[in-house]
Parts: C-alpha cells; sequence; structure tokens
C-alpha cells in the first residue's frame, strides 16, 4: 500500500475540509463542539431521569447524594467503583476498535466470559508453579479466547458479508451456551453445588491489588490498554487505515487498504482485550469460572464506547462515570427502596440522548469552518 | 409412544408455541424494514410488551386488556425510535440498540413487583380434541395469538402486493429519490411502519407473558428480538416467508426440552443454542455473495 497515494483519500472522509483562509481557531471550536454534544446528552437525560424519579415520588437531589456516597464519597467506594470500572475499561475497547472500522459488535459480554473460561482452564495444570507465570499464561489464555471469539464475528463481515451486529449477538449467545454447558459438565468442580464452577486457580495464584494504592490490579491494565489503543489509532499506520476505512470503505478497497485484514484484526484485537477483561474477573475477584462473570459488563461497555465516541482516551472518564452508578447500585436499592433495575433505565436514558444528540452535528454555525 | 414419536410431537408442540413471538416479531421488523428502516430495538420492545400484558392483565384481570396494552407500550417505544431515527446525522442501528438497552431496562424497573403474583392468563384453542393423547391434545392446543399472527402476516403481504398503502411503503424502502420525486412523506411513512410494527413485535411479548411461557420475569426474552432480524432476512422481506420462517426457528428452539422428555440430557445448553446456530448459519447462507439480496429494500442501512 502506498502511504502518498492514501493520504488525500483520508483528508477528504476522516477531517472536514480545512478553510483556505485562516480560521485558526476552527480546530478548538470543532473540539468545543465534540465535548458540548455529549454534555447536552448528558444534561437531558438527568432532566428526564428527574422527571421519573419526580413521578415515582423521589427526590433527583437525593439520588445524586445516594449516587455521590456510593460512587465517589468515601475511599471505600471510590475503591469500590474502580473495581466496576476496571473491567469496563476494556470492554468498551471491544466495541470501541471495531467502532473505528464502522462495525458495531456488540458480544462483547461472551468474550469476557469465554475469556475467563479459558483463562482459569489454562492456569489449572500450573497451579503449583510461579504465580506470575500462572497469571501471563492466563492473561494469554484469555486474550486469546477473546480475540477468536469476537474475530469469528469480523471474519464473518469481511468474508462473507453477514452483519457484524446480529452476527456477534447471536455469537454471544452461543458463547455463553458453550460456557454453561463445559461449567455444568466437564469442568466443573463436583463440590461446587449451588453454584457450578471450574476449580479453583488457588489464593497463591490471585493478582493482588495494586501495592500502595490498595486498588483493583484491572485499572492499571485497563489504563494501559486504553492508552495503547489511543496510540495505535491515532499515531499509527494501521490505525490511519482503520480510519480511513471507517470514514468510507470503499474508498479504502480502492486505495488497495487491506480491508479484509483491517477489520479482522481490529475485531480480534477488541475482543482480545474483553477476554483480559475476564481474565482479571478471574484472577482478582473469584478465583474460578462460573456465572458471576455472566454480569453484563459487555452490554455496559458498549454504552461506554459511545459516549466516548470510540475515543480510547475518552473512556477512561466514561468507565468512571458508569463504574461509579454501577458501584452506587446497591445503595440505591437500601436507602431509597429503588429497584436494581434502576441503574439499567438511567443507561437506557442516557444512551438513546446520547445518540439523539449526534444530529446536533453541524447545526450551529458558530462551530462551522469559516471563510 | 415410541421416542422418536414422543420427540416428535413434543418439538411440535414446542414448534407451535415457540414460534409465535419469532413471528410477530418477524413481520413487525417486516414492515419497518420494507420502509426502508431497521429497528434492532425490537427485543426491548418484546420484554416491555411482555410486562406491559402481565401488569395489564393483573390488575384489569383481563388478559385482552393486557394486550392491547403490550401493543400501545410497542408502539410507543417503536414510535420514539422511529421519531428519533428521522433526524439527521442519527445512526439507525445504534439507536436500536440503545431502545433495546432502555426497553428492557424500563420493562424491568417497572415489572419488579409483578414477579410474583400470577394474572389470568390467554386461553389456548383445543385443536387435539380428536385425539385421545394426551401429549398430542397438549401439542395441538393453539394460542390464538398464533392464529392472529397469521391472519396479520397475510394480510400484510396482501397488503405490499395489492394496496396504496404497501405500495408507498415499499416505494419509500426502495428507493428515497422516487419517494421525493412522487412527493410521498418519507419520514412520516418510516416513523408509522417502525411505531407499528414495534406494535406488533409488544405483541408478541405479551405471548410470552400471557401464553408460553405464561409468567412474567426478568430472562424471560432470550434474544428473539434480535433473532427476528436475521429471520427477516432469511425470509427475503416476505411476511408470508416470515411464517415459514418462524416455525422452522421455534423448532429449533424446542430441540432441547424436546429431547429432555424422553430421557436425554446430555448437552441440554448446547441444543438450547439450536436456534442461535440456525440464525448464524441462516445469516451466512443468505449473506453469500455480500450485496443486493433479492428483496432486500434499497434504502436499509444493513444493505449499504
Amino acid at each position: 500500500m502506498s502511504e502518498a497515494g492514501a493520504l488525500p483519500v483520508a483528508a477528504t472522509v476522516t477531517e472536514p475540509a480545512q478553510p483556505v483562509g485562516g480560521d485558526r481557531t476552527y480546530p478548538l471550536r470543532h473540539a468545543l463542539e465534540a465535548m458540548l454534544a455529549p454534555l447536552v446528552a448528558l444534561l437531558a437525560s438527568a432532566v428526564l431521569f428527574s422527571i421519573l424519579l419526580l413521578a415515582l415520588g423521589q427526590s433527583p437531589i437525593d439520588f445524586l447524594g445516594v449516587v455521590w456516597v456510593g460512587a465517589f464519597g468515601s475511599w471505600f467506594s471510590v475503591r469500590n467503583t474502580l473495581q466496576h470500572a476496571a473491567p469496563l475499561l476494556l470492554t468498551a475497547l471491544c466495541v470501541a476498535l471495531p467502532g473505528q472500522l464502522g462495525l458495531v459488535i456488540i458480544g462483547g459480554e461472551a468474550a469476557v466470559v469465554l475469556g475467563g473460561l479459558a483463562a482459569t482452564v489454562a492456569a489449572l495444570p500450573l497451579v503449583h508453579t510461579d504465580p506470575i507465570i500462572v497469571q501471563l499464561v492466563m492473561a494469554v489464555a484469555g486474550a486469546a479466547a477473546g480475540a477468536l471469539w469476537i474475530g469469528i464475528s469480523g471474519a464473518l463481515r469481511a468474508k462473507l458479508g453477514v452483519n457484524e451486529v446480529i452476527a456477534s449477538l447471536v455469537l454471544a449467545y452461543i458463547g455463553l451456551a458453550i460456557f454453561n454447558h463445559l461449567v455444568e459438565g466437564v469442568l466443573r468442580d463436583p463440590s461446587s453445588l449451588n453454584k457450578p464452577s471450574t476449580y479453583g486457580i488457588g489464593d497463591d495464584n490471585m493478582m493482588g491489588n495494586v501495592p500502595w494504592l490498595d486498588i483493583h490490579p484491572g485499572i492499571p491494565i485497563g489504563i494501559a490498554a486504553c492508552v495503547l489503543c489511543w496510540v495505535l489509532i491515532y499515531r499509527t499506520r494501521f490505525g490511519f487505515a482503520a480510519r480511513v476505512t471507517g470514514g468510507n470503505m470503499r474508498a479504502a478497497q480502492l486505495q488497495g487498504l487491506p480491508v479484509t485484514r483491517l477489520i479482522i484484526l481490529s475485531c480480534a484485537l477488541g475482543g482480545a482485550c474483553a477476554g483480559l477483561a475476564g481474565m482479571i474477573e478471574v484472577a482478582a475477584e473469584y478465583g474460578r469460572a462460573n456465572s458471576s462473570l455472566n454480569a453484563g459488563y459487555g452490554y455496559t461497555g458498549i454504552l461506554i464506547a459511545f459516549l466516548a465516541r470510540f475515543n480510547p482516551l475518552a473512556i477512561m472518564p466514561m468507565a468512571l462515570l458508569l463504574g461509579g452508578l454501577n458501584a452506587a447500585g446497591g445503595l440505591m436499592q437500601q436507602w431509597m427502596n429503588l429497584p436494581d433495575a434502576t441503574v439499567q433505565v438511567l443507561e437506557g436514558i442516557i444512551f438513546v440522548a446520547i445518540l439523539t444528540s449526534d444530529t446536533l452535528y453541524g447545526r450551529i454555525k458558530w462551530f462551522q469552518p469559516r471563510g | 409412544m415410541t421416542p422418536v414419536a414422543t420427540v416428535a410431537v413434543a418439538m411440535l408442540a414446542g414448534s407451535l408455541r415457540v414460534s409465535t413471538p419469532f413471528l410477530f416479531v418477524s413481520i413487525g421488523e417486516c414492515l419497518t424494514e420494507k420502509s426502508g428502516r431497521i429497528n434492532l430495538g425490537n427485543e426491548g420492545v418484546l420484554v416491555l410488551g411482555a410486562m406491559a400484558a402481565y401488569a395489564i392483565s393483573y390488575e384489569t384481570g383481563n388478559p385482552w386488556a393486557g394486550l392491547v396494552a403490550a401493543a400501545v407500550a410497542g408502539m410507543l417505544l417503536g414510535g420514539l425510535h422511529g421519531a428519533v431515527c428521522s433526524l439527521a446525522r442519527v445512526n439507525d442501528v445504534a439507536m436500536g440498540i440503545a431502545i433495546m438497552l432502555a426497553g428492557t431496562g424500563i420493562a424491568f424497573f417497572f415489572g419488579k413487583p409483578f414477579v410474583q403474583p400470577s394474572a389470568p392468563l390467554l386461553p389456548g384453542i383445543p385443536f387435539g380434541f380428536w385425539s385421545s393423547s394426551k401429549d398430542l391434545q397438549y401439542a395441538l392446543t393453539v394460542s390464538p395469538l398464533f392464529l392472529l399472527g397469521i391472519a396479520a402476516a397475510i394480510a400484510m403481504h396482501w397488503c405490499f402486493r395489492a394496496t396504496r398503502v404497501g405500495l408507498r411503503i415499499r416505494i419509500v424502502g426502495d428507493s428515497q429519490d422516487a419517494a421525493l420525486a412522487l412527493g410521498l412523506p418519507i419520514d412520516r411513512t418510516r416513523f408509522l411502519a417502525t411505531a407499528v410494527g414495534s406494535g406488533l413485535a409488544g405483541i408478541g411479548g405479551a405471548f410470552l407473558s400471557l401464553y408460553y411461557p405464561g409468567s412474567w420475569n426478568e430472562g424471560l426474552s432470550s434474544g428473539q428480538g434480535l433473532m427476528a432480524v436475521a429471520l427477516v432476512v432469511f425470509a427475503r422481506w416476505n411476511p408470508i416467508n416470515c411464517i415459514y420462517a418462524s416455525l422452522l426457528f421455534g423448532a429449533a428452539g424446542a430441540l432441547g426440552p424436546s429431547l429432555q422428555t424422553v430421557g436425554i440430557t446430555w448437552g441440554y445448553y448446547l441444543f438450547y443454542a439450536a436456534p442461535y446456530v440456525v440464525t448464524l448459519v441462516v445469516l451466512v447462507i443468505t449473506a453469500r455473495g455480500g450485496r443486493s439480496l433479492a428483496g432486500m429494500p434499497g434504502q436499509l442501512s444493513i444493505g449499504r
């Protein structure tokens, strides 16, 4: 592929045409527009949700207070929030990476579950070796399982033209069925009666909290993954080609970009992130694979990726926000007697609002290029 | 009865029961897609419809009132999807996922108090009265909703083929330019097609909570709303084909439970996945070649 030949195409598809005259503040206004729309959406969803709460006879101020106390009020709740946010960082990447190519992958849940299972299975023969080796092998196995599962969706899309939204969701159900079949069958520890589980990886092999800060080990890994993905997307040739493809797939094909390979690779990379999330859940929380892995992280990840507009750096604050909401869910039930689906309703409203806010782009003249 | 006959009867029973929600969601989705828009939110509509039907049936004591409530709830949620997608730059695929999450969230939120109580359910029509076999009698007890669904599919087929409304929906879905030239109200047509389509999907949800399995809980739907999207592709956007496709998907869904009736419990979870495997196979078969599927509405975003 010739970089020189690819450039003019990218200039037309990824960035709005730069005006000839000196419009120095345009990049700034452009960035402001990109920040304003989600803010308007978040505000609108706050108003809508407040109306819902008022209709139920609850105070929105109280709700905000509960979320604050439950999510960020004390060091304990901050750690709880980070624990919820850690897998979300990685599952959001599972949507954001294929999203660069214009694909919507919604099957991250299965990648988490299968990643966790593969990591556990890989660790079982090694339980008496060095914990570092065990954890490395687990990470590789988890990432590989996730990469395989989401990679299938990518391959179906790239090679056969199968719609990736439906394929990834159907594959998520199939993945969960395989997981249940294995965990309740050949891989089951007979002593796990109420909650079928695999054998444990042993306490010695568990990942400890981050030393000194005492926070969830998934946080540094998730942040590193987000930063690496940002570099990959915005600072490498691969990311450039991916964004060109996302802007206009046919133009990318005409330029000779390896579109098929780009699709499969970005899906596999996203899946690897989600699989890693499953591995961390096993290695840091449960110590074994069971249905606790199926906690909806994959679905919340979709929302976070859209909130962040598929930008890996923006995923970090959004994951913190939604991790906080999830962490405060228990407190909402206890203090305000709200159903546990409250967080889901709020997330749904935010999701609808954020997508609706896409229509704001280009409507306000002040943000547009001048000259 | 021999084990094979037992499994066959159980699969027939399962197919007639499991297929009905598929049928309603798929003809609803078919209507929406014919107008040139895709609605992945019908999964949320299905769950919300199930909850609304159960709650209203419990409160009023009349399951038919619940059915109407499900259709209305579906039309409201589908109307939201239709209205927002009319705005410029809004992605209808992503919006469908948002509607799906919002719909299930709202259903779980308001449905919490109705998990315990038992509401009056819809009656079945006993077509198996001539048989002495209990299993066959059970298998041939058909829900009136199944017949309603078949009637709706035939009516929709006739509407697309022979009426002015159907022709207009097809024009809007096939060619935006032609619709503009004819002065057809594109956004309004799509909005109405989405709302009515989701109303049908809501009725499919009412079947889940008021007939089979006949209860309301948070695990009621298992992705039928989204599988219906694949089903419509398989049916080539033809409502009559949707009937056959739904029966096929229903039979696949009934495979695991049917084998259990003769004592085959190995691989229960794998057989549970049969309809998803069928969906995937159908997607791969129908997508071969990648583009311009026969019968696909030209303005559909998944085809462009």
